[in-house]
């Protein structure tokens, strides 16, 4: 991307001797979502404090729109944080809290009013300008975060988990509303959560992150359908690994061997060799079983467990070595067998992904 | 359930019985036992009173040598304030900024002093700041000035001692608020354009009001009737209420006219409280940890 409006380069940091951020580097295109995904702990509120200027690296930089800002107080930085719990200052009223920003830029009451107006449309909260944030419900102090953080403009948006305070429902209407203000106005936006559900729906690109770095940056499909390794395909989504043996490889695939069965795979996206050790992963919801083999993918177990999950069938098969499969099937025709039964397991092979066996080294 | 709630309530009102019963006796009854001889005419032999109504002890706080008593205390203890508020609330504020073992190190340094006995901690200053005390030779010895500086007995001392003893209390009110800030409100005005400066007036300062306000009542009240003080490190025309208080009761031994002057203190500290009070100052924000 050579015109980037976000560059990271080559981003460490360290806490006390804790390697925090080791080494990372992305880019982030005029109004494009990306998301840092990953577990609490793995750096990403590091980087977005970092990005935002109120954390100096040791090392590396941040280039905005061309210009290094690495060094630059956060107050210069043409860009907006919204924070984790809001962070709305408790002893101004919705109205003073919007139009912060403005107000310290020297604006005066009759220029900062009507975009205030604005921005309460905007976030629908039309009438709420003389409330207390403390008045306020969860999803109304959200609104006046993000409220507070557009008026100002940017070009790029950090958010810091602002959903998470939030319960399912309102997260996911917020989900809706946040992704349809962020492609209105065409502002960039670089995301935080550890909610892979939200980010699949609502970036354009994904960081998964792990232990201060990448593990990999893709589009929700790519992450999805091809995870880079074992701990993206973990992480996004709900699977299960079978470790298995190459047994032979050829242009169109490759066969594995599982507990002494022989199972046909797609190509794996690394270098992988004969007798090397590789993981399968079976996404629940792409699984099948019944009493009957079909197909090549096909593995023996016993179905010990079922039940209804609203809009699926929730089965565990225990496979012949002891090993527990979870299956999450939409339709009855998938998921056919009694409990206590012998069933098997079936799978598309295009659709079970093949990565390293091996944790990359923390 | 209303009577069942009433009962419980009850049964907790006779919990309070003996604080009530000591709040009563040890407070109320001294208070009424003051402000009733500050009616009484005086014993000419000195102390007690003799049981015979009189306003003359008020009429005498009107003669001007007593009035311009009351102003200097009033200004004395503005004076106490103003230098409290100028180096103890920063340094509140610095303390709910570090970490750790730095936090725990400065606080101690705060709090310690509280053990001594505070007049022996006066007597240091004296000795500190005598002709011949430590501050003087050192300020010859480095050639700073000629001969040694008159520091005791002036209005300069009597405002270090004070400001000495009594700023802990403007410290650790200002510590209690400013450690309750978060943090992320200083980010986030940052974040949205505001320079440090600026966002200490607009986020910092109004949040940390409360622990300045009760610090300053803190500061204020007790340097009202603090008399050590000025007697150890005060001139001759280093003379406050507290002063006059206790030179009544003790040489003059005219009680009557003692408890008159600490009415006009109680009074002035209920002032303070009233101001404290209206300006949304809470009694429950009056607690230094």
């Amino acid at each position: 991307m050579a015109d980037a409006l976000l560059r990271v380069e080559g981003l460490k940091k360290s806490f006390d001797g804790t390697q925090v951020l080791r080494d990372l580097s992305f880019e982030v295109g005029h109004g494009e979502f990306v998301t840092l995904l990953g577990p609490s702990g793995c750096g990403k509120t590091t980087t977005l404090r970092i990005v935002a200027g109120l954390l100096a690296p040791d090392a590396g930089r941040v280039v905005l729109s061309g210009s290094d800002i690495t060094d630059a107080p956060p107050e210069k930085r043409p860009l907006n944080t919204v924070f984790q719990n809001y962070a709305l200052f408790p002893h101004m009223n919705v109205e003073k809290n919007i139009s912060y920003g403005l107000r310290m830029r020297g604006m005066k009451k009759a220029e900062w009013r009507p975009k205030v107006e604005e921005m309460l449309r905007l976030v629908q909260l039309e009438g709420c300008e003389k409330r207390m944030p403390s008045q306020l419900s969860g999803g109304q102090c959200q609104r006046v975060a993000i409220a507070r953080t557009l008026i100002l403009q940017p070009e790029l948006l950090l958010l810091d988990e602002p959903l998470g305070a939030l319960d399912l429902k309102l997260r996911r209407q917020m989900q809706v509303e946040l992704k349809d203000i962020q492609k209105r106005l065409g502002i960039a936006f670089v995301y935080i959560t550890h909610d892979q559900e939200e980010a699949l729906n609502m970036s354009d690109r994904i960081a998964v992150m792990r232990n201060g770095r990448f593990e990999q940056m893709g589009t929700p499909e790519q992450i999805y359908d091809h995870p880079a390794t074992r701990f993206a395909a973990e992480f996004i989504g709900q699977t299960n690994l079978l470790e298995c043996k190459v047994e032979a490889i050829d242009e169109d695939g490759m066969v594995l061997s599982y507990a002494g069965e022989r199972i046909p795979a797609r190509c794996a996206e690394f270098d992988a060799k004969v007798g090397d050790r590789v993981c399968l992963s079976l996404r629940t919801e792409r699984l099948g079983f019944g009493p009957e083999k079909c197909g090549d993918c096909c593995l023996e177990g016993t179905l010990i467990d079922r039940r209804y999950a609203g809009g699926s069938m929730r089965a565990t098969i225990r496979l012949r070595d002891g090993h527990e499969i979870l299956a999450m099937c939409t339709s009855a025709e998938r998921a056919r067998g009694e409990v206590g039964q012998r069933v098997y397991l079936n799978w598309n092979p295009a659709e079970a992904p093949v990565v390293r066996a091996e944790e990359a080294e923390a | 359930m209303r009577g069942a709630a009433n009962r419980r309530k009850n049964r907790a009102g006779w919990l309070a019985m003996p604080m009530l019963v000591w709040s009563a006796i040890f407070v109320g009854a001294a208070i009424l036992y003051i402000i009733v001889l500050s009616f009484l005419k005086r014993n000419p032999d000195g102390g007690g009173a003799i049981l015979e109504f009189t306003l003359e002890n008020y009429a005498k706080l009107l003669q001007p040598g007593y009035a311009r008593v009351f102003w200097q205390t009033l200004k004395l203890a503005a004076e106490t304030t103003a230098l409290c508020v100028l180096i103890g609330y920063p340094f509140g504020l610095m303390l709910a900024k570090v970490e750790g073992r730095m936090r725990t190190f400065l606080l101690l340094l705060v709090i310690v002093p509280f053990w001594t006995n505070a007049l022996v901690r006066i007597y240091g200053w004296k000795i500190l700041l005598m002709g011949n005390g430590v501050v003087n030779k050192l300020l010859t010895a480095l050639g700073i000035v000629d001969k040694p500086l008159k520091l005791i007995n002036t209005h300069g001392a009597v405002v270090l001692g004070m400001v000495y003893g009594l700023i802990p209390f403007m410290i650790l009110s200002t510590y209690s608020s400013a450690e309750k800030l978060d943090r992320r409100l200083i980010d986030a005005g940052r974040d949205l354009g505001a320079k440090p400066c600026k966002v200490f007036f607009t986020v910092e300062l109004p949040l940390t009001l409360p622990g300045l306000m009760s610090g300053c009542v803190l500061v204020f009240v007790p340097s009202l009737a603090l008399f050590f003080i000025s007697d150890l490190l005060g001139g001759t025309s280093d003379v406050y209420v507290g002063n006059l208080v206790n030179d009544q009761l003790l040489i003059s031994r005219d009680w009557p006219f003692a408890a008159a002057l600490s009415v006009v203190l109680l009074l002035v500290t209920a002032i303070v409280m009233l101001i404290y009070r209206r300006a949304g100052g809470k009694a429950s924000d009056m607690t230094l940890m």
